[in-house]
């Protein structure tokens, strides 16, 4: 999608629910755990501690998960950037675009939405670029009255800057599920997600790369077959980002209808759709960064075990994490 | 996929041979729901299923509720090696009692 026959997602908030930053406490345990596994080691150079760091610390320890919601970027390599979700990743997207160009530079910014819930929008009123008289943003959702949801969270007396105040001209822009736009060059088609309220899932596909974003789905089925739905939604598709916040057993249980899945679920699902790179997304705020990687490493076992013959990569998603496919 | 039934004292036994996936949950979900409601104290011996699916984990989620309803017992026992780690990985260690032996879920439902 870059232009280059190469398509580059960067992740700006990969947390569900509500943002999860990590405390002092976790941080000293990091530290705790990288000098008890240094002792011993000669690190005097600093490309020693580097590759201490990047090759011997397990990423629960050398880095993190990241604590922001929803928000990620495709980069298309044109002009206009496109965005899944504004949850509070977006604020440092938006630090971002305006430390690299400057605020006089104008943009033109794509927004997909998966739905109106809180944590899917609450970075918005910190988005930066939407100050500046000259940028464009346009929002594409299937939900009526989308707008409602942004005036809503940012007026008096929940935020001091009025949304109609914005500097920005906002769009709001409808699309009908199942119908195939081109927006800007990429084409956009849309799902109906089983989630309160509803939610919806994009595929995106330019210069033969496909990548679906599907947040907020609690797949519910007696038997899982090739008349799902979401099997041709998600079919070949180079990279699905999926909602795997629950385990199965909290899926079809305590948080049945809550309105997300799971892991084993997501790598049943990417199977059968022939999916080549699964991305875990919307992570449970209740797992630390130790839980998610032990889920990372579950999730890969699982996808063996279901094909052991067929490559699935699996990665769980963090805020910062960029995928070239 | 077969399943045979057997009576263990007061404890119903259901043995599933094969893989409890998506061509064979449906089936196991009509016996393992009809057995819950005959009996109170229902046990499966795992040692026969090479792999479960979520389609087969979710029709003993099904039978887990019911039996909880009505303050019965459902037990699992003997899992292989790949099950046993699908029960780790899907957490349902958590939703039903988990038995290393027949031997030992016996004892403790009989």
């Amino acid at each position: 999608m870059a232009g280059d026959g190469t398509t580059l997602i960067r992740f700006w908030g990969t947390r569900g629910s509500i943002p999860a930053p990590i405390g002092y406490r976790a941080v000293r345990d990091k530290i705790r755990e990288a000098l008890l596994a240094a002792r011993g080691r000669h690190l005097e150079s600093l490309e020693s501690i580097e590759s201490f760091i990047d090759e011997d610390l397990p990423f629960s320890v050398a880095g993190g998960y990241g604590g922001n919601t929803s928000c990620v970027e495709l980069v298309t390599g044109g002009e206009e950037y496109v965005l899944c979700d504004l949850g509070t990743g977006v604020r440092e997207f938006g630090n971002r675009v305006l430390a690299k160009h400057g605020p006089g530079k104008h943009h033109r910014f794509n927004v997909f939405l998966s739905h109106l819930h809180w944590d899917h929008i609450m970075g918005f009123p910190f988005f930066g670029p939407s100050y500046i008289p000259g940028n464009v943003i346009r929002i594409f959702g299937c939900h009526p009255h989308m707008m409602d949801a942004f005036v809503r969270q940012q007026s008096h007396p929940c935020f001091p800057v009025d949304f109609r105040s914005l500097g920005a001209t906002i769009e709001f822009v409808s699309l009908e599920p199942g119908r195939i736009y081109d927006i800007d060059g990429l084409t956009v088609q849309s799902i109906q997600q089983n989630h309160p309220s509803d939610s919806y899932g994009f595929r995106f596909s330019r210069d033969g790369k496909t990548v679906v974003f599907s947040t907020d789905c609690e797949h519910k089925f007696q038997v899982l077959n090739r008349s799902y739905p979401f099997i041709d939604f998600f079919r070949e598709a180079d990279l699905l980002i999926f909602d795997a916040q629950y385990s199965l057993a909290d899926q079809m249980s305590v948080k049945e209808d809550w309105g997300h899945s799971s892991n084993m679920i997501a790598v049943e699902l990417a199977q059968l759709a022939q999916v080549k790179h699964l991305v875990l997304y919307h992570h449970e705020p209740m797992l630390d960064d130790r839980m998610l990687e032990k889920v990372l490493e579950e999730t890969r076992n699982y996808a063996v075990m279901t094909h052991p013959a067929r490559k699935l990569t699996v990665t769980s998603a963090y805020d910062g994490l960029e995928i070239v496919i | 996929m077969e399943i045979s039934e057997k009576q263990h004292g007061k404890i119903s036994v259901l043995t599933p041979v094969g893989r409890l996936d998506n061509e064979t949950s449906a089936e196991f979900q009509v016996k393992l729901l009809y057995t819950v409601a005959e009996s109170s104290n229902v046990l499966l011996d795992l040692s026969g299923v090479e792999y479960i699916s979520s389609a087969g984990l979710r029709a003993l989620m099904m039978a887990s509720k019911k039996s909880k309803a009505t303050s019965g017992r459902l037990a699992v026992a003997a899992l292989t090696p790949m099950v046993r780690e699908i029960f780790a990985i899907s957490r349902f260690s958590l939703i039903v009692e988990v038995f290393e032996t027949m031997a030992e879920a016996t004892a403790a439902l009989g």
